[in-house]
């Protein structure tokens, strides 16, 4: 009986983890409050039914990840080249991983427990996961055909309420083709069609049956909105608002009314239901619910905008309404308002190569990053491209290059930072990944030598250190069932 | 204050290119890619022209001296295919004159709409470019593989006519600019090559399927053909309808007579297989571009001693022509002895990325000297340009790259660039705008002052 009860509370105790779980980022006041024992009063007093969970945001259950970390053993990293993503080099350096995570760092004096696998890694470059802070893998996959074109749900300006997470076919190629660059983690976001486009969904790059199978534990969600061309010309084209960048302003603005009055019914409906009175829940809504969650602070605004006058009005928006702006993407024009953007705490993502191919984006030059990074603000570098994607350390070595031309002396320790720890924190992860310290995840890349040239290749890639890939071991190569029968055979290095 | 602002702007005006000097390159690593590195050497520029290269060539006494510090240098990078001076903003159509729209197919020449004050020519340069293939597209078929670029949205990137139908069976002709700062004319040869399209887009030229292509294709040569020997009767009208104009025709005719290359975009294997087989039957010369499942055929397409011209980086299955890409695509068909030529990518204005590509390719295995062929010798080759430049040999155009480093590689960059003899200014639109916002300026002036 006892036993039992343990088992009951253990099971009610899951239940609870899985929920909060499932609506990280969801809204609300994240603390589970559906019943009034604040007071030590029992809640039988309480005749309020708990809502069904599908129709309380904070108790639905979604669509939590299913991910377990593959099979791992305590190991060594000896003799590589270690850049930590805490801003340090360390030659002939030691990590130790254990349990999925890093438990040690430091120089060749660093303790090797006795039960730990070495792996000799002298001449190699060791970094932490590269992590792409913009992807469409998986909702624009390879091949490319209209039928499984799921990035861009262009119905409506306001899509706030899908989630790019049931857009994402897990068996697209492309998936493996990043992981042998070096990239454990991905956002992949809806696309720019829309104002609000959707949530994103962060993604470890392990291969998986379901997206649930990938989907980064505990991860919050973030909201993609876009600024300038993209939405005024696909609705404008339709003729339906926005066809201005004012239109554009006028869709935010009104969306975040919306959302704050969605989010003040749910609130005077929960504060009434702590004092047990009696309240009828307002109807739940999947756009102002993600718009809400915004409000309260739990989901993440990624924001497509290439301008820099955009990104202000984005910003005296983002003030106007009480939420924050955690990243500017592609973001082609913040090294004109750098003071800003360091003083607003807002990361930019963006590419160092590609200029000029519309209107927008006419002013991006290589070293965005760069003067970025002088001025102190947050710097990313990202993808959007299932190419580079898999380059994305030749990128940043493009950007940190540019830097370099200009005199700024950006060392590697550093430029390292802008695929790993910065994403990681722009994704709200950063407690957990992204840089290689006692306590974080183990997700790793060895490199066959300094992973700023053209030449370096991944050649090991762990995740919660467990081997993922392995360039020169065909077991360790996961092939994607759409390749297998297929000319090449998924086998494309 | 007004002075010194004054003086910021006319620091700020585009440098024009010093004219043609005695040069002596000292202290570097010489790639002639003609031959084997010189280790440590000297290179003289005089008239334009190379003058000598070697270890122990003597420093003439009029020279000016350019000490290379163990730089590199090579032959100004040759960009394979590319739409530089004929497209400027991708996604705003009046900028773009590199597709045909549907007035016209293989007699469009690209060579008449190609601008030498594009702002991208001197952002090419500043990557060690110095001269360009300059290659229509299919009109309606973009400018490349990144369709999933920009958030998915995908823009109506190609010029002439929206919204009418399917593009023209060919893209047009070719045309090879170099990339001399402050020159009225930098096209140096027009004509070179007719476009066409075997695959996917190829097909929907042709209203859907490949069989329907190739058909058309076939037609259209056999026509060139009728109309090249029967042109008096054609005049009178007494000849045969013609599936193509008159001026399309008259484009074909160096083909035709193997005068004039036939450049095919084509992926897969078997479609590459077709081309091969067109060419031999038809008795052209032909170009393959794309050629992404190109090491599974590698052997044929060296045997027919057909060049190509790739992009490394494609290794996706982005479509159902591309589902055997790879990475080492170019060190394979190189080792199979085919001429590989690498590509920067076409779209983004990023030609800087050729260099890179090379690199990639030589990290998936293509031998160095043939990465660096790749974007020099092997594109002047293909685009009959190697007689003139291409490679540091004397009495060769002194088209020439001084690097601080190894010229594929990610941490290099240009130091000095010369087309003709004539150093070329280093500024371009984006050096101006990174000069402007990198500055520190207490003036209390906004940036538009600097």
């Amino acid at each position: 009986m006892i036993r039992w009860r343990n088992a009951a509370a253990a099971v009610s105790l899951l239940a609870l983890g899985l929920s909060a779980c499932a609506t990280t980022g969801t809204g609300g006041p994240a603390k589970p409050s559906s019943t009034a024992q604040k007071d030590g009063k029992p809640a039988e007093k309480a005749e309020i039914k708990p809502l069904p969970k599908g129709l309380d945001g904070q108790a639905s259950t979604g669509f939590p990840s299913t991910y377990k970390p593959f099979p791992s053993q305590t190991m060594a990293f000896v003799g590589a080249t270690v850049l930590t993503a805490t801003g340090q080099q360390i030659d002939n350096g030691v990590v130790v991983t254990s349990g999925g995570k890093v438990v040690a760092v430091g120089g060749p004096e660093t303790a090797i427990p006795a039960d730990a696998v070495k792996v000799d890694a002298t001449g190699k470059w060791l970094t932490p996961g590269i992590i792409d802070a913009h992807s469409h893998l998986g909702v624009y996959p390879s091949p490319g055909v209209q039928a499984r074109s799921d990035g861009n749900e262009a119905t409506d300006p306001n899509t706030a309420q899908v989630w790019a997470e049931h857009s994402v076919w897990p068996q697209d190629p492309g998936f493996n083709r990043a992981r042998a660059g070096g990239v454990t983690t991905l956002q992949i976001l809806p696309g720019s069609a829309n104002l609000f486009g959707g949530r994103s969904v962060t993604l470890k790059n392990v291969p998986a049956l379901t997206m649930q199978g990938m989907k980064f534990p505990d991860a919050p969600y973030g909201l993609k909105m876009a600024c300038g061309e993209n939405p005024k010309r696909v609705y404008g084209g339709k003729g339906r608002s926005p066809s201005t960048a004012m239109g554009n302003v006028f869709g935010y603005r009104k969306a975040w009314i919306d959302a704050a009055d969605y989010a003040r019914k749910w609130d005077d409906f929960r504060a009434k239901q702590q004092k047990g009175e009696k309240a009828d829940a307002p109807k739940r809504d999947l756009q102002m619910e993600t718009l809400a969650g915004v409000l309260k602070g739990d989901i993440l605004v990624q924001n497509h905008c290439y301008r820099a006058d955009e990104e202000a009005t984005m910003i005296d928006i983002a003030k106007e309404f009480g939420y924050k702006i955690t990243m500017f993407h592609h973001a082609i024009e913040s090294y004109k308002i750098a003071p800003l953007l360091a003083k607003e705490g807002i990361c930019s993502a963006t590419w160092a190569s590609w200029t000029g191919f519309k209107m927008e984006s006419l002013d991006g030059i290589d070293a965005n990053a760069a003067i970025l990074w002088k001025n102190g603000a947050c710097v990313v570098i990202h993808s959007d491209d299932p190419i580079m994607t898999q380059r994305l350390n030749q990128e940043a070595a493009i950007a940190m290059t540019a830097g370099n031309k200009l005199g700024y002396g950006i060392s590697r320790a550093e430029a390292i930072k802008w695929i790993t720890a910065n994403p990681a924190k722009a994704m709200g992860i950063g407690d957990k990944t992204g840089s290689i310290e006692p306590g974080k995840a183990a997700d790793l890349v060895i490199w066959s030598r300094d992973p700023f040239s053209v030449y370096a290749q991944a050649e090991k890639v762990f995740i919660d250190g467990a081997l993922i890939y392995d360039r020169k071991d065909a077991r360790f190569q996961p092939k994607s069932d759409f390749e297998l029968g297929q000319p090449g055979q998924g086998a494309f290095n | 204050m007004i002075r010194s602002l004054l003086l910021a702007s006319a620091a700020c005006a585009l440098a024009l290119p010093a004219a043609a000097e005695t040069v002596a390159i000292v202290n570097a690593r010489i790639e002639p890619v003609s031959g084997p590195a010189i280790p440590a050497g000297t290179l003289v520029i005089k008239d334009g022209k190379i003058a000598a290269l070697g270890a122990g060539v003597a420093v003439p006494a009029d020279a000016k001296v350019i000490d290379a510090k163990g730089g590199v240098v090579t032959p100004g990078l040759v960009a394979s295919s590319s739409n530089l001076g004929a497209s400027e903003v991708s996604g705003v159509r009046e900028t773009r004159d590199d597709g045909t729209g549907n007035a016209l197919s293989a007699a469009f020449d690209i060579s008449y709409g190609i601008n030498p004050a594009s702002t991208f020519i001197p952002f090419a340069r500043d990557g060690g470019i110095t001269s360009s293939a300059v290659v229509p597209v299919l009109s309606g078929t973009g400018g490349g593989a990144h369709e999933h670029a920009d958030d998915g949205v995908v823009e109506e990137m190609t010029a002439g006519k929206s919204g009418d139908g399917d593009p023209s069976l060919f893209g047009g002709q070719a045309a090879f600019i170099r990339l001399k700062a402050g020159a009225s004319d930098i096209v140096e040869a027009s004509k070179l090559a007719v476009t066409v399209s075997l695959g996917e887009s190829g097909a929907r030229a042709a209203g859907g399927s490949r069989g329907a292509d190739l058909i058309l294709i076939r037609s259209a040569l056999e026509d060139a053909r009728a109309f090249a020997s029967r042109r008096a009767a054609f005049e009178q009208g007494a000849t045969r309808d013609f599936g193509l104009s008159r001026l399309d025709l008259a484009a074909l005719i160096p083909v035709v007579q193997g005068k004039t290359p036939l450049l095919i975009r084509v992926s897969r294997a078997a479609d590459i297989r077709q081309a091969l087989k067109l060419a031999a039957e038809e008795k052209i010369r032909i170009i393959l571009e794309g050629v992404e499942e190109g090491w599974l055929v590698a052997p044929e397409i060296a045997r027919a001693g057909v060049p190509v011209i790739v992009d490394p980086q494609a290794d996706l299955p982005d479509s159902f022509e591309t589902l055997a890409s790879r990475l080492d695509n170019a060190a394979r068909l190189n080792a199979a002895g085919v001429k590989v030529a690498i590509n920067g990518a076409r779209d983004f204005n990023n030609l800087r990325q050729e260099r890179l590509n090379a690199g990639l390719a030589v990290a998936n295995g293509l031998p160095y000297a043939a990465g660096l062929a790749s974007v020099t010798l092997v594109p002047a080759k293909i685009w009959g340009q190697d007689g003139k430049i291409g490679s540091l040999e004397v009495g060769k155009l002194a088209d020439v790259v001084v690097w601080n480093g190894d010229p594929l590689e990610t941490t290099s960059w240009p130091l000095n660039v010369f087309v003709g003899g004539v150093e070329q200014p280093q500024d371009s639109r984006q050096t101006q705008l990174r000069d402007r916002y990198a500055a520190t300026d207490q003036s209390g002036y906004p940036p538009a002052y600097r």
